[in-house]
């Protein structure tokens, strides 16, 4: 079991790497986002401060959805969908070593960027650990709540848009809980574990009930 | 003309395989494409499937494969160890599984490993199912660049990185060159003498004597 789930991470890493994109464009998307923030809310430093972590946030959880509509189409088209439906490891195994090779490959460059585009945004040390931490925890979350949306539009031509909005209305109790962990490590009433630990629960949440859902969509094709 | 690897370990494996359906109907997209379709092959069995366009020929082999939701009736697989019958299975079509960005040897390690049913003794390795296709030149090169036909062979090999007693073919011959056919030709006859059973949709002759045959959609 455990050598067929390498075998499948190899391959979407592999595919990841020589297709190419996936990650950087995630980046130069986040980047681009990031960077027309102050055009839109004026130069303001403690403005900037204030809303930093927030526009982090959705800044990446717009760039996480980049992409993620291709996570089972391409299988799909090629075939390998049906092949995955044969094999004696099951799709709900599947659908998470893909998660987990999406994360890699398109969620993590966003965690190693966001503390550089925090700087942009006039966030201070701790506050810049702050959406390092809580987006370290949380956008996995994304990226499996994602993948449910990848799963049910996998036949729909286009349905990258259809994708967002399905999945987006189910991230933003992840959204509420990681924006509101970065505020308070940069210095708030709150304590910085309470929504920190909040948000590890949405995220392990995802990680138990995600691939489920995703697998069961991928079944009704 | 030199033969491919030598490929034949305990004989017989499959003998005591026995795949029944019984009277199977499927349906897809409001219509009823498969009525009461019924047959029983044991190991070492070939069924050709053969029908005008449209008459249900890939359903067939998909519902086989569990890859379609069965309206009534039954395929029941018994002697493979209690193993169900979509894990003992390789199903080959149109779309084949292979990924243009990887070697062809990286997609046949893959599905090698993915779609391993535990035989070990039987299954070949990338470069073994390679030579037998006469596709060894290829091992290292994009799938991108392959033409039609040499991805065909590589879908091919696909069957042979990893031992299903079951092979569900769907059109095979599609694109192959004579020589290719009867390199494949050679492949199936194999796969029967371990005791394998092959369901294959296909218009055309397929190399394998004594095939028995499923024409669909006569009755109406």
């Amino acid at each position: 079991m455990s050598s067929e789930l390498t075998s499948l991470f190899i391959r979407e890493l592999r595919i990841a790497r020589r297709i190419g994109g996936s990650g950087s464009m995630g980046v130069v998307f986040f980047l681009t986002l990031v960077t027309i923030t102050p055009f839109a809310v004026g130069p303001d430093p403690d403005l900037l401060a204030r809303i930093g972590p927030a526009m982090l946030w959705i800044s990446a959880l717009l760039a996480s959805l980049l992409g993620l509509d291709r996570l089972f189409q391409a299988d799909a088209e090629d075939g390998s969908l049906d092949l995955f439906h044969l094999s004696q490891t099951p799709l709900e195994l599947a659908v998470l070593v893909k998660c987990a090779a999406h994360w890699v490959t398109a969620g993590l460059p966003l965690v190693v960027a966001a503390p550089v585009l925090g700087l942009m945004l006039q966030q201070d040390g701790a506050a810049l650990l702050g959406v390092i931490a809580s987006l370290l925890v949380g956008a996995p979350a994304l990226t499996l709540i994602g993948s449910i949306g990848a799963a049910a539009t996998v036949t729909v031509r286009r349905g990258g848009l259809l994708m967002a909005l399905l999945v987006l209305p189910l991230t933003i109790p992840v959204l509420i809980f990681g924006v509101s962990a970065a505020n308070a490590a940069a210095g708030g009433t709150v304590p910085f574990l309470s929504p920190f630990a909040i948000l590890c629960a949405i995220s392990l949440a995802a990680l138990a009930l995600c691939p489920f859902a995703a697998a069961a969509a991928l079944r009704q094709l | 003309m030199a033969m491919p690897v030598a490929h034949r370990p305990h004989a017989d494996f499959h003998s005591h395989l026995h795949l029944t359906v019984e009277r199977l109907c499927v349906e897809r997209g409001g219509r009823m494409v498969l009525r009461d379709v019924s047959f029983a092959l044991s190991g070492g069995e070939t069924l050709i499937v053969t029908g005008r366009n449209g008459v249900g020929k890939s359903t067939l082999l998909r519902a086989l494969a569990g890859l379609l939701p069965v309206l009534s009736g039954a395929v029941a697989l018994e002697g493979a160890n209690e193993a169900e019958i979509s894990t003992q299975t390789h199903y080959l079509a149109h779309a084949d599984g292979l990924k243009a960005a990887l070697t062809v040897a990286e997609n046949l390690e893959f599905w090698g490993a993915y779609l391993d049913a535990g035989h070990p003794a039987q299954r070949l390795s990338p470069a073994q199912a390679l030579e037998a296709v006469g596709l060894s030149h290829a091992a290292r090169a994009s799938v991108a660049i392959l033409s039609a036909g040499q991805k065909r062979r590589v879908a091919l090999a696909r069957l042979m990185v990893a031992h299903r007693p079951i092979w569900l073919l769907d059109e095979p011959m599609t694109a192959l060159d004579a020589f290719s056919r009867e390199r494949f030709a050679r492949a199936m006859r194999d796969h029967c003498a371990l005791g394998g059973i092959i369901v294959a949709a296909t218009h055309e002759p397929l190399g394998v004597e004594e095939a028995r045959e499923l024409p669909l959609g006569a009755r109406t």
